[in-house]
């Protein structure tokens, strides 16, 4: 199984830290719009929403570049830019349906989490409630179905 | 410069213009960031005689070289201006992420200067800044404003703004940021109204650079580790907020009830963080690199009153609840929202509110003129008067000049339990001497957050001192004074000194600056902020005399609870506390004391 970033919502408490994490890694600076990661803070609805690459199983950024800079790795299974043939034309960019690859002027090369390369990537590292975790289970997925078969469980009667 | 941006705004808001500067590289060593530089800043720049609310005065937004790092809870700004409140250096502190956003934009502070000639807004977008007409947010809650600034600025840009509290100056409104967030007290809102400015939005795409990014990541990764196992920010703040406090002070007696008459509450319960946990409590929230999350985003569905938002704290509880003997979490709860919304400081109003309901239970101002009957408990008048007091209408206009003004007007200023005119929070002096030592020289008045004595005297941290003991007080007040005034400089949330102290923050500033920030320097800065403000409040006709405490807390003794028969004992600690300090007996800095802080004229 691939290791991916999980995602649980509901420990999430806006804090932005592992956008800071992020940023402050790679960059050498917090920067938060440098960030690989993404907190939303719906502070109206009470919300606090995370997401980053998914490392696709077939994915479209990869499909889309023309310079076959970008390659999903196995076994870790993480998608990566090699940056050499990067070009920057930004066709990845448009072709990713969840925009988590992005163009970095500066560098004039896009620009997605790695997962720190293999390493415990930083945002889980530092995330302080726990919201992301390093898996190759989905964790969080068990807990949401333990969560609905609680209360299917307090809706029954005894028999 | 790392750490700092090293830039600071000047925005001259008579001629309309806009400047970038360069930041004062002696100026924020010495004074690090935040309290420290804003004040040093505005101190070098302001007459102490000035009118607060005239174009003269001068207000500074400032954050400190970690604000927008991570860490513990590295997301802070202050708010610096004279207090038309109190006539000190009012200096008020909000999270948020706001703070943050200034500093990727490239900027440690603003300075506002002058008064536009029409409602005015700020906009920043990196080096690209303007000032625009904000007419048509005039009257705008703070949360419809930032609303409207994100759809025609921004939309992930940061704002802070003023309610219509501020643009009505009311002497208590202050500055919301991230809608729910205040640099709630001593007026800072009435002095931005009083310049035709509504708001400051921000949106900051740059980094902090880091003088060593190794030993920052080390020194955060030791942090954390402490506020985890700390059990009031790594388990009491995360789960109950600081409303945890409502049962805690109260069990301890000395919650000050119906305006500082009793301290104990027989409402706590229906009050407390455990109840709004169970009731309205949607859920936990944190500000910018905020690692405890003692925000509480609630929502009043199922009550008699509608509306979502964040709070209240502890200090609104009580200031909205128990000291005006009310034990209604909805109508607390609500009138809370109002005064996000307005933007007005809830310890202030609420404690004004107990204020005008003693006045009139001893029948000192009549039902006609209130415009209502006033009793202790009345929970609908007190959010009616909360609103009204936010739009100066009626018997609110007398509400928002603050307690003290309001009971002199009636000839009872001794009702006003205030402080230099701020009231106080919640907790009694009578029952933890170091408090009332603190309150009587807090450089803005009544204040539990220039030196939280709270922490040892009744949670242990990080050592537990007997509450009534007065020996040694003196010089807890200044340390916690002086380091109080460090944080307040670094951009680090004053929560986290539960579990980080003095080596955490060397460490911080250290990594972050490449300068040699240790312990005894960081001391000594906190010491120089701390005399740097009190020649200011001199200068500004705030004499010793007015180090001192209500009539209530120094000779009425708590006539209830646990601690029944305690006064404050403030004659017995100041002396020695000016001492401690280097002062000379009547309490004035003196000139030696000024030269080895470098503060000599």
């Amino acid at each position: 199984m691939q290791k991916l970033i999980r995602i649980e919502p509901s420990k999430c408490i806006g804090c932005k830290t592992c956008e800071l994490a992020c940023s402050f890694k790679h960059t050498g600076e917090f920067m938060p719009s440098r960030s690989r990661i993404y907190n939303e803070v719906f502070i109206d609805e009470a919300k606090f929403i995370t997401v980053t690459c998914m490392q696709c199983d077939e994915p479209w950024c990869e499909k889309a570049c023309p310079k076959s800079a970008i390659s999903k790795e196995m076994p870790s299974g993480v998608v990566v830019v090699d940056r050499d043939r990067c070009v920057g034309c930004r066709t990845c960019v448009s072709a990713c349906p969840f925009g988590m690859i992005k163009y970095v002027p500066t560098l004039g090369k896009v620009d997605k989490c790695d997962l720190c390369g293999g390493d415990t990537p930083e945002c889980v590292a530092f995330c302080p409630t726990g919201c992301l975790s390093l898996d190759e289970e989905d964790k969080p997925l068990r807990q949401k179905i333990l969560r609905f078969v609680d209360a299917m469980k307090d809706g029954q009667m005894e028999v | 410069m790392s750490g700092w941006q090293g830039k600071l705004l000047r925005v001259d808001l008579t001629a309309g213009t806009c400047q970038s500067e360069k930041l004062n590289e002696q100026w924020a060593k010495d004074y690090l960031g935040g309290r420290g530089l804003g004040s040093k800043y505005f101190i070098e720049e302001v007459d102490p005689g000035v009118d607060p609310l005239s174009p003269d005065n001068k207000l500074i937004m400032a954050a400190g070289p970690l604000t927008g790092t991570y860490g513990a809870a590295n997301g802070r700004y202050m708010v610096i201006t004279k207090s038309p409140l109190t006539g000190t250096i009012a200096c008020s502190n909000s999270g948020g992420y706001f703070p943050s956003e200034l500093r990727y934009a490239g900027y440690d502070m603003i300075i506002f200067e002058g008064k536009a000639e029409y409602p005015s807004y700020l906009q920043i977008h990196d080096d690209k800044v303007r000032l625009v007409g904000a007419v048509h947010l005039w009257g705008k809650s703070s949360q419809d404003t930032e609303d409207a600034i994100l759809a025609e600025f921004h939309g992930d840009a940061k704002v802070a703004c003023i309610g219509p509290a501020g643009e009505n100056q009311v002497n208590f409104a202050c500055v919301i940021n991230d809608k729910h967030r205040a640099a709630g007290r001593s007026g800072v809102g009435a002095v931005m109204g009083s310049k035709n400015l509504k708001a400051v939005a921000v949106r900051g795409t740059g980094g902090v650079k880091i003088a060593d990014p190794i030993a920052f990541r080390e020194a955060a990764l030791e942090s954390y580790g402490l506020l985890k196992q700390n059990p009031v920010s790594g388990e009491g703040l995360p789960a109950l907020g600081t409303p945890v406090l409502v049962n805690v002070i109260n069990q301890f007696g000395a919650l000050p009830t119906r305006n500082f008459q009793k301290d104990t509450f027989e409402g706590a319960e229906a009050i407390s963080g455990e109840t709004l946990a169970a009731t309205y409590l949607k859920r936990n929230k944190g500000c910018m690199s905020c690692i405890i999350g003692c925000g509480r985003v609630t929502g009043l569905k199922g009550s008699r009153f509608g509306g979502d938002g964040e709070g209240p704290e502890y200090e609104s509880i009580w200031a909205l609840g128990a000291t005006c003997g009310i034990n209604d979490l909805a109508a607390i709860t609500k009138a809370n929202y109002i005064c996000n919304e307005y933007g007005m400081d809830t310890i202030t109003v609420g404690a004004t509110v107990a204020c005008a309901m003693e006045l009139a239970e001893k029948g000192l101002v009549s039902e006609e003129e209130i415009g209502m009957s006033l009793k202790f408990g009345d929970a609908d008048a007190m959010v009616k008067l909360v609103e009204m007091a936010a739009k100066c209408e009626g018997f609110g206009a007398k509400l928002a000049l603050g307690s003290y003004r309001l009971a002199e007007s009636y000839g009872a200023p001794e009702l006003s339990m205030t402080v230099k005119k701020q009231e106080f929070p919640a907790y009694d002096g009578r029952g933890m001497q170091g408090m009332a030592l603190h309150y009587a020289t807090s450089n803005r008045g009544a204040c539990h957050v220039r030196g939280y004595l709270v922490s040892p005297e009744i949670l242990g941290l990080p050592e537990k001192l007997d509450p009534q003991a007065t020996d040694g007080k003196a010089t807890w007040a200044k340390i916690f004074q002086d380091f109080t005034a460090v944080v307040d400089s670094s951009g680090v949330c004053l929560f986290t000194t539960f579990g980080i102290g003095a080596p955490q923050f060397a460490a911080f500033c250290t990594a972050a600056t490449g300068l040699d920030y240790n312990e005894e320097v960081l001391m000594n800065l906190g010491d120089r902020i701390y005399n740097m403000e009190r020649v200011f409040n001199l200068k500004a006709g705030i004499d010793p005399s007015q180090d001192t405490l209500p009539k209530r807390l120094l000779e009425d003794p708590i006539p209830d609870g646990p601690l029944k028969g305690e006064v404050a004992k403030l004659d017995v600690m100041l002396p020695v506390y000016y001492q401690e300090r280097g002062w000379s007996a009547e309490g004035i800095p003196t000139e030696e004391k000024l030269q080895a802080l470098g503060l000599a004229s």
